[in-house]
């Protein structure tokens, strides 16, 4: 019943040319950008830039996981930048400048509020039926005079300082050593273990499976990408004096985001619905269906979400849940990139965020139309998006050229994507 | 304005019920009534022999009523086992039991004799129109439906896509279950109906065994409500 390890390449081919091509190509976009800046300044690939690297990319990576949830239905939340801004501004304001909470309360309760207002945009869109471009444009817009607002109220110059506490240790401080090691083997043991687990399952159940070397390479990659972590993160960043090593806390938390939204798409029906809400989903006109081929978006007859809503799923409350997963993700980038700044200051640019994020998720392979997109679409388009900022700074290009690199390659992606899913075809 | 009016229609269990009319004969609303869709202003449903109110959709499916559209209402983007599943996904744990359903989808397909499918793990986006017509079936004969409602399950396909739905249709009705069938092609209708509704601008004119229509009077009753060559409104007949 096994595919066969002969035909595993064959189906590999198969599933590239019908635009299932994963993460092959911005993935090999992402090595010959590393090689290019390391080659023009091996400054790049030093411990403490790989650091700075993962910084620079969670604020992107986060807003992007964001973003995620709603283009995965069709729709977007051009507001998170702001709403990250409003939340470094509050947990600042909240544990430091003016309130002094305890972080506990502070953090937790400034990514509730943050959530709920992701989750406002997202009754205005079901419930007044607007398009969600426009509700979160007028949050792009109001949301910013809202941050300025809080910011200037405290009367300290347009800033509002973190200094020290758990906040400012979310990126400032790191695991131990030792500690990092334990997370890190814990974290590949665990998903081998699942991944074996799930292989062994399928196996016993009598339905075709992929050959075992697919699990034992996915552990391969795991254990030396762990390892690779590991090393880097435990090397010394700091100076003789002061000694810096281990992982900032930073990391754990977008690995915790990242597992849990994968987890949430891939494993719960909550997921399952997310990736059938996507707009036009396939209602086939038989007449019509006949000359699909070409056509990325199917034709509808009946209208939108269609077949979500006759298999009796609750389009609306799941389209509130995506904007509430999207307000989440913001309101822990706010809490980090607040953390990253040591405060908040009234000049955040949550308008460029956010259309980095948007970015980062189509780099990274997830569709502006819907339907099709993973979480770790934003880790992959927001560390490539960090590394351009990052390496073009090391080799001291100027901002506009920054500017232009990125829209290449963002223009890049989509391109190689749209090529790709061009050449497929339907199955007979 | 009234849609519909004086529709009497018998439904018997293990056999297919052909409801054949014009453009705006009142076919569609009539399907649209039983699964749910519409409420009608007056009227009765008896579901073997018990008197039910279908107000929505869920009603029909808790009744085990299951409707396959023209558009099939299938997820292009999701794969064949994700849309057999849609709405009623096995889970353990609040986990999705994808084996489990993975073999539910393979044996239903098995049992409806669909063996075109390659892999039930493709996506749904890339097969042919029968195959998604038969996608579309099975997973209203996998929900244990009593009742299956096809809304011209044959239309736009070739010859041989046509023959497999057709054969579709047979053996479901084979198991006991209900069929009805709506549909423009008479030749399909006299292929598989074993009863045949004519409707004409909202009503239903005649209805009886298939053997008792043949392809001109059931044009000229689509066309004008009545014919010559056969006794009008006869559903009470048996």
């Amino acid at each position: 019943m096994t595919a066969g390890g002969r035909n595993e390449f064959a189906v590999m081919l198969k599933r590239f040319k019908s635009g299932d091509s994963g993460l092959i190509p911005v993935l090999i976009g992402l090595v010959a950008m590393v090689l290019y800046f390391y080659l023009k300044n091996h400054v790049f690939l030093e411990v403490v830039n790989i650091n700075n690297l993962f910084i620079q990319a969670t604020i992107f990576i986060l807003l992007s996981m964001g973003e995620i949830w709603l283009l995965l239905l069709g729709e977007i939340d051009l507001s998170l930048g702001y709403l990250a801004g409003i939340a470094a501004a509050l947990s600042a304001i909240a544990v430091d400048v003016q309130y002094h909470w305890p972080w506990f309360i502070a953090l937790p309760a400034t990514v509730l509020l943050i959530t709920l207002l992701g989750l406002f945009s997202g009754v205005l869109v079901v419930f007044l039926k607007l398009p969600s471009f426009i509700v979160t444009l007028a949050g792009l817009l109001g949301y910013e005079g809202v941050m300025i607002f809080i910011i200037d109220r405290q009367n300290t110059g347009g800033t509002v300082a973190v200094h020290g506490g758990v906040l400012n240790d979310l990126v400032n401080a790191q695991l131990t050593v030792f500690a990092t090691w334990v997370l890190l083997i814990v974290m590949v043991g665990l998903s081998s273990f699942f991944l074996l687990r799930s292989y062994y399952n399928r196996r016993k159940s009598g339905l075709v499976y992929r050959s075992i070397y697919f699990t034992i390479a996915k552990i391969a990659g795991l254990v030396i990408g762990g390892f690779v972590l590991a090393l880097v993160f435990n090397s010394n960043r700091g100076g003789t004096f002061i000694v810096q090593r281990g992982m900032p806390f930073a990391i754990p938390i977008d690995l915790a985001m990242l597992l849990a939204g994968t987890f949430i798409l891939t494993k719960t029906r909550t997921g399952r619905y997310m990736y059938a809400l996507k707009p036009h989903a396939a209602l086939h006109h038989p007449a019509i269906g006949k000359d699909r081929g070409r056509c990325h978006v199917t034709p509808t007859v009946a209208g939108e979400k269609e077949a979500a809503r006759r298999a009796g799923i609750n389009v609306n409350r799941y389209r509130m849940l995506a904007f509430a997963f999207g307000g989440f993700s913001a309101g822990v980038a706010g809490l980090l990139y607040c953390s990253e700044l040591a405060g908040a200051n009234d000049s955040i640019p949550g308008g460029n965020f956010v259309l980095y994020a948007v970015a980062a998720a189509v780099i990274g392979g997830t569709s502006l139309v819907g339907g099709r997109g993973k979480m770790i679409h934003a880790v992959i388009g927001g560390l490539l998006i960090a590394i351009i900022y990052n390496g073009m700074a090391l080799i001291n290009m100027s901002t506009a050229t920054q500017y232009i690199a990125i829209a290449v390659v963002l223009l890049a992606a989509v391109t190689v994507d749209s090529l790709a899913r061009r050449g497929s075809v339907p199955g007979t | 304005m009234q849609a519909l009016q004086d529709v009497n229609l018998n439904v018997p269990a293990g056999q297919v019920t052909a409801i054949i009319g014009d453009n705006g004969a009142g076919k569609s609303t009539l399907i649209k009534s039983i699964s749910g869709i519409w409420t009608p202003s007056s009227g009765q449903i008896f579901w073997n022999g018990q008197e039910v109110q279908i107000h929505t959709p869920h009603d029909a499916t808790r009744l085990g009523i299951a409707t396959v559209y023209q558009d099939l209402a299938l997820c292009d983007n999701l794969d064949i086992v994700e849309n057999m599943f849609l709405g009623v996904e096995e889970t353990k744990f609040g986990v999705l039991d994808e084996i489990k359903m993975e073999l539910a989808t393979v044996r239903v397909l098995k049992e409806l004799a669909v063996t075109t499918v390659k892999s039930v793990r493709q996506k749904v986006g890339s097969l042919s129109g029968g195959q998604r017509q038969a996608v579309a079936v099975a997973k209203a004969a996998m929900r244990d439906a009593k009742l299956v409602i096809l809304d011209e399950p044959t239309a736009a396909l070739g010859v041989s896509q046509t023959a497999q739905v057709l054969g579709l249709i047979k053996l479901l009705a084979s198991r006991g279950v209900s069929v009805i069938v709506i549909s423009h092609n008479l030749t399909d209708v006299f292929e598989v109906a074993d009863r045949i509704a004519v409707m004409y601008l909202g009503t239903l004119v005649s209805s009886g065994p298939a053997s008792r229509y043949d392809t001109a009077s059931a044009v000229e009753m689509i066309t004008t409500g009545s014919s010559s060559r056969f006794a009008s409104t006869s559903s009470a007949a048996e």
